[in-house]
């Protein structure tokens, strides 16, 4: 009797104690103010946002993963508790990496949906047709799926914010790794006729000096047939190749050097050498030639870089938590690179709307961005100020072993500029929350 | 003459006082939308008057569309043109491309000319990135479109792209419609049904062809430079092989030679997607399986129309209502398939006067 009632006390009193922390839970989420509907696409209790994505057409093999991944971490967000209490909602438009889609999609979650910011929207060419009308419409423009140095250009774009490694930086990082291993040997490039493969060019010829460069071949992604660049670089008595271009045609480059017994030491940009991309389009390739091709052992010593943590690194906080999420909500898709960029960069966004405040009109949202963010996933960090609107600032270089990229010396961060050096980064980045909140 | 030219402007003036009205009610997008299915419309009505009316086909106007969005681009970048000069230009300078290419397009028939205008559909856009310094390259040429001022700081830009792309597309079908009841018209369906008795009435055989060649890139350039002041900006991404793929499907799902069959050919490709995607995600599918469902709605809505309307959903139309109107109204922008075209023409009766249109190419080249 007098057991079981002081039981009851306990749980009457536990039960009260529950609820006074929900309740406090409740008031501190909801803070001194209450929740309202202070900008477009924000009401009491969902923030939307949008994206214009390749879901179909040549470049949804592979980047087509990127909103999903993205999604899945929001829905994690959502199951804890959302941004202040709001619940993310992204709608990601296909385009089919058609800037005359682009241009109409764009408008439409703008125009008809009002979405709050436009966000990770994907690719150069495609992003470039919007960019005008996000800026004129006051839209906030936030983490361009591409690292194309045009998104940084604050006077004229206030609104919109690069987030990956830019090209040149990457050039920059990877020619002196360049420099300093290959001193003396031919070094050939190999470039997409474009912004990106441009940029990369830029950044690499900071570094390398002209003299050693003795072949400059670049490609259109239209055109498969890249024999003739590949004999050019081989004539030339290129030692080491350095490229920049999409996973596609790092096979084709690799499988080309293969049929003319060229087998230069390989130098890729972080954007063509996701291992499980490469390698399966390796052996895809291969099987349409007729012949049978080891992914792995075709990948095996590509030297390369990263901007986020490597997937190898299951020991590292960031892999394993974007590994959970993706697990729980993302299960169908591989967890690779792709994957990794789209959870990446939806943590940022987080971290942007946790600091725009409770109540953000749009303007909050740029200003807390341009304020500065903290690392968060990135191994390097933001340059995000008043007058920089870039976004990630280095990256490690790495070199694919046994299907998985392995970091090689520390992380490097440099500048867009040409005389700016290329240095180890001083500081360590912070392992993920255990919440997996930021 | 004058009678048609009346009637032809009273209705393009209906249509641009329906026009404005729905751009007044609608919202910013389907404004947007209405400026979107006007460049369509325009694109289309040339193709169709080549493959309907002149027989031939092409897979290449949408390379004439990019020859007008960079010809207007460059006029409105560099000598800041307004629409109103930049549009007729573009069209003109797109006409003599088509000009060029139609006299070699004359010599050809069948999957010969559908092949010499595919490698045109691929190769010209990707002109743009050889010489990134005029054309600039795989970013394009970004323009900058406003409203005039007098309408007000808060007019939505949309509403003025609707208004000057519907204005340029009823001018230019009010131009067609014209173009189709006249002896040009006629003389292109006489080399269409039989191109050796309309050569023995004494027509020129060649010089028609290229010119329902040069009608059709004028209307694609128009088309051009509509989705440059639209989209405002002009790349190469924009005029891929499948840009010409779908002018060709809009034509043939609208009614082939039909200027009212263009109107239903765009509203297809504008409006289907972008119902379909709404419908596809408001369902909750998984993302890969929505993405493609637009794709998929398109192929069935081709197929069902195919299969139940094969003159298109104008020739459906005009099969399911043709009895409930006046003869004289569906007369007003549609060839009279009826009457054999060479006698219309003025020549000798055709001798086999009721085949399909295309089966003769499809002859010429067994």
């Amino acid at each position: 009797m007098n057991r079981s009632h002081r039981t009851r006390t306990l749980a009457v009193a536990a039960v009260v104690a529950a609820a006074l922390v929900a309740a406090g839970c409740g008031s501190s989420s909801s803070g001194g103010s209450a929740l309202a509907a202070s900008a477009p696409g924000i009401t009491k209790t969902q923030i939307l946002i949008g994206s214009h994505q390749p879901l179909t057409g040549p470049a949804a093999p592979g980047y087509s993963e990127i909103a999903p991944a993205s999604n899945a971490y929001f829905q994690y967000v959502n199951a804890h508790g959302g941004i202040y209490g709001r619940k993310i909602k992204y709608t990601y438009l296909d385009d089919a990496y058609d800037p005359s889609k682009t241009a109409s999609v764009v408008r439409q979650l703008v125009l008809q949906d009002s979405v709050y910011s436009i966000f990770d929207g994907l690719g150069t060419p495609t992003h470039l047709a919007v960019v005008k009308y996000l800026n004129s419409a006051k839209v906030p423009d936030v983490f361009v799926a591409s690292g194309c140095d045009c998104w940084n250009n604050p006077t004229t774009y206030p609104e919109t914010f690069g987030w990956q490694l830019d090209y040149i930086r990457e050039g920059k990082i990877l020619g002196q790794y360049v420099k300093q291993h290959f001193a003396g040997k031919k070094i050939g490039l190999f470039f997409q006729d474009d912004e990106f493969g441009m940029d990369g060019v830029k950044g690499l010829s900071y570094e390398i000096p002209a003299s050693q460069i003795v072949s400059k071949q670049s490609y259109v992604p239209t055109n498969v047939n890249i024999g003739p660049q590949v004999a050019a670089l081989k004539a030339a008595g290129a030692q080491v190749v350095v490229s920049f271009a999409i996973p596609a045609f790092n096979a084709l480059l690799k499988l080309a050097s293969l049929k003319l017994s060229f087998s230069p030491t390989l130098v890729a940009s972080n954007v063509g050498t996701d291992p499980i991309t490469l390698g399966g389009l390796l052996q895809a390739f291969a099987k349409q030639a007729g012949a049978t091709v080891n992914g792995n052992a075709l990948t095996q010593g590509i030297i390369t870089d990263g901007y986020l943590p490597t997937l190898g690194d299951t020991g590292n906080s960031w892999i394993a938590l974007f590994k959970k999420v993706h697990d729980q909500y993302d299960a169908k898709a591989p967890f690779d690179g792709n994957v990794l960029y789209g959870e990446a960069v939806a943590y940022t966004f987080v971290q942007a709307m946790l600091k725009a405040g409770k109540n953000p009109t749009r303007a909050d949202l740029t200003k807390a961005i341009s304020g500065g963010l903290p690392q968060g996933p990135a191994v390097a960090p933001y340059d995000y100020s008043a007058t920089d609107h870039g976004g990630m600032t280095g990256a490690f270089i790495g070199v694919i072993k046994n299907g998985v990229i392995v970091q090689q010396g520390p992380v490097l961060t440099t500048d867009t500029t040409p005389t700016g050096a290329v240095s180890p980064y001083s500081g360590t980045q912070a392992p993920a929350p255990s919440s997996g909140m930021p | 003459m004058t009678m048609t030219l009346l009637r032809h402007l009273a209705a393009a003036i209906v249509a641009g006082a329906v026009i404005w009205a729905a751009s007044v009610q609608l919202n910013a997008f389907r404004d947007f939308q209405i400026a979107e299915i006007a460049v369509y419309v325009v694109a289309i009505a040339g193709l169709s008057v080549l493959i309907g009316l002149s027989g031939q086909i092409s897979l290449g106007n949408g390379a004439f569309m990019a020859v007008g969005a960079y010809a207007a681009a460059l006029l409105m970048l560099h000598l800041n043109w307004p629409a109103w000069a930049v549009f007729p230009a573009s069209a003109a300078i797109a006409a003599v491309a088509g000009g060029v290419v139609g006299v070699a397009a004359a010599r050809l028939s069948g999957p010969y000319l559908a092949g010499a205008t595919l490698l045109l559909a691929v190769a010209l856009p990707s002109l743009a990135n050889q010489f990134p310094g005029v054309f600039g390259g795989d970013q394009g040429l970004s323009l900058t479109v406003t409203a005039p001022a007098r309408l007000g700081a808060t007019f939505p830009v949309t509403r003025w792209q609707a208004w000057v792309c519907s204005a340029a597309a009823l001018i230019a079908l009010v131009i067609l419609a014209n173009l189709t009841r006249s002896r040009v018209g006629r003389n292109w369906r006489a080399i269409r049904d039989d191109p050796v008795a309309a050569a023995l009435t004494g027509l020129n055989v060649a010089r028609l062809r290229v010119l329902a060649f040069v009608v059709s890139a004028t209307c694609a350039g128009l088309a051009g430079a509509m989705l440059a002041f639209t989209t405002t900006l002009v790349s190469p991404g924009s005029f891929t092989l499948s840009l010409s793929i779908a002018l060709l499907t809009g034509a043939v799902l609208g009614g082939l030679g039909t200027l009212a069959g263009a109107l239903w050919g765009a509203l297809v490709i504008v409006l289907v997607p972008t119902y379909v995607t709404d419908v596809a995600t408001s369902h909750g599918l998984s993302s890969g399986v929505a993405a493609n469902i637009p794709i998929a709605a398109y192929g069935v809505v081709l197929v069902v129309v195919m299969l139940l309307f094969p003159d298109g959903i104008q020739g459906g139309l005009r099969r399911i209502a043709g009895p409930l109107i006046p003869a004289n109204l569906t007369r007003l922008t549609e060839p009279d398939r009826h009457r054999p075209a060479s006698e219309q023409a003025g020549g000798l009766p055709s001798p086999d006067r009721h085949r399909p249109v295309g089966e003769h190419q499809e002859e010429g080249t067994k």
